[in-house]
């Protein structure tokens, strides 16, 4: 169970606006986040990641305390761990498709499995400039998923990818996460992306501060 | 053509790179990360040596290591070191007058860099070092060759300073530029000639290597 009550301000198309949550979000369930551009989608999940700081608020995750404002606790993104896909990718240059996987983790035989899911095995050995779009958004999935994190958070993972790729990715995504108990939160603008998937939805206004 | 100031000013161009490199990239990887009134203060006094007159600099470190007081009495007193007049004297200078050449590349590179390579490496559980070493130095190599090269071709030409603190001794403190001004000052232009055209052809072949290996890219010091 993850536990979010956070306040935080945004400084968006030139408004202070701010982004007040509450939300309980149930252990290995997929919640879609959604609303309007600028009103703290990618906020909300870097909160949760522990990459940025909100005003004030609270954050649990099954018994553990990742951030509580008043009482100075702020779990660092290393502690918590949490798998991120970013929208830009934020792939690594100086890596080869086969390095981010490694970088991430020690295990060969997971490696070899989700290059296999994300169909990047010919890939392996090129890096970022060299992959299409797709190709590094699928890698972008892959690095995120190699450290079997407890909670998945993704913005916009699935915007570069042929509708083939992704209705076969996202089919082998669903099996993995639900045999690790994944908890994911995807944000989507997206209103009718990947319907059907999701057991929660959040919509996030932008609230005038 | 007495070749111990040319060999020596390698010498120093040498040491004085590979001690700027070992301090210039976590100060330069401290300095990109935040700003804060106090790191603007070092920043401001790592980039004086671009603006103050070299015999300045030189002059306050010649005051500072002075064996008759300060910091120089006291290293003379407790380690036996003399810094004035000797060759560690002038790694000292060099590594101070050349630190913006070193850390002003490197940090602005730092900068350049999206914020979200670092962040994704942290929450693949990657140390803030982890990721220094395995993320963001991998990603501005081309830089720090810039800063280490411009580094070097500076400390090659240095004068005023050198001449400061180190004075003119032959194979202990008398470098390429001084053995210029020296042989000028006696009138021997031949020797001025050849130690010039030494010096010209190894900066134009340092900084023309850089421009090569980053195909064009090569940074201005100030960027």
């Amino acid at each position: 169970m993850i536990s979010i009550d956070i306040e935080k301000s945004l400084n968006s198309h030139n408004n202070l606006s701010v982004l007040k949550i509450a939300q309980e979000i149930p252990a290995g369930s997929i919640t879609k986040i959604y609303g309007p551009s600028g009103a703290g989608k990618t906020t909300l999940l870097k909160v949760i990641a522990g990459l940025t700081k909100p005003e004030k608020g609270k954050i649990r995750v099954n018994d553990t305390s990742w951030l509580d404002t008043e009482n100075g606790i702020s779990l660092s993104p290393q502690e918590r761990k949490v798998g991120f896909v970013f929208q830009q990718y934020a792939l690594f240059p100086n890596m080869t498709v086969l390095q981010h996987l490694r970088y991430a983790t020690n295990d060969e035989t997971w490696t070899k499995q989700l290059l296999t899911i994300g169909k990047l095995e010919a890939f392996a050995d090129q890096k970022p400039a060299y992959l299409s779009g797709g190709q590094q958004q699928r890698l972008a999935i892959l690095r995120a998923m190699a450290t079997k994190p407890q909670i998945l958070l993704m913005d916009e993972p699935f915007s570069a990818l042929d509708p083939d790729i992704k209705t076969e990715l996202v089919r082998n995504l669903l099996l993995l996460w639900k045999e690790q108990g994944t908890t994911v939160l995807i944000v989507s603008h997206n209103a009718q992306e990947l319907e059907g998937i999701f057991q929660r939805e959040i919509y996030i206004a932008a609230r005038r501060s | 053509m007495d070749l111990s100031p040319i060999l020596l000013t390698l010498k120093l161009a040498a040491i004085t790179t590979v001690l700027l490199l070992l301090i210039g990239l976590p100060v330069a990887w401290w300095l990109s990360k935040s700003r804060s009134i106090f790191k603007l203060i070092i920043e401001a006094i790592i980039t004086m040596p671009l603006v103050l007159p070299p015999s300045v600099l030189g002059f306050y470190l010649l005051l500072a290591f002075s064996p008759q007081h300060g910091i120089g009495k006291w290293l003379r007193d407790v380690f036996d070191v003399q810094l004035v007049f000797s060759f560690p004297g002038l790694i000292l200078a060099s590594v101070i007058y050349s630190l913006p050449f070193m850390i002003g590349p490197i940090k602005s590179a730092l900068q350049q860099l999206p914020p979200s390579l670092a962040q994704a490496s942290y929450t693949l559980g990657k140390s803030e070092r982890q990721t220094f070493i395995h993320v963001l130095l991998p990603n501005i190599r081309a830089s720090v060759l810039t800063a280490a090269t411009l580094t070097f071709a500076h400390t090659l030409g240095e004068f005023g300073v050198v001449l400061m603190i180190g004075g003119n001794i032959p194979g202990v403190t008398r470098v390429a530029s001084i053995a210029v001004y020296d042989a000028v000052e006696n009138q021997d232009y031949s020797a001025a000639n050849a130690y010039s055209l030494v010096l010209f052809s190894i900066t134009f072949i340092t900084v023309i290597s850089v421009f090569m290996f980053n195909k064009y890219k090569a940074k201005s010091p100030l960027e």
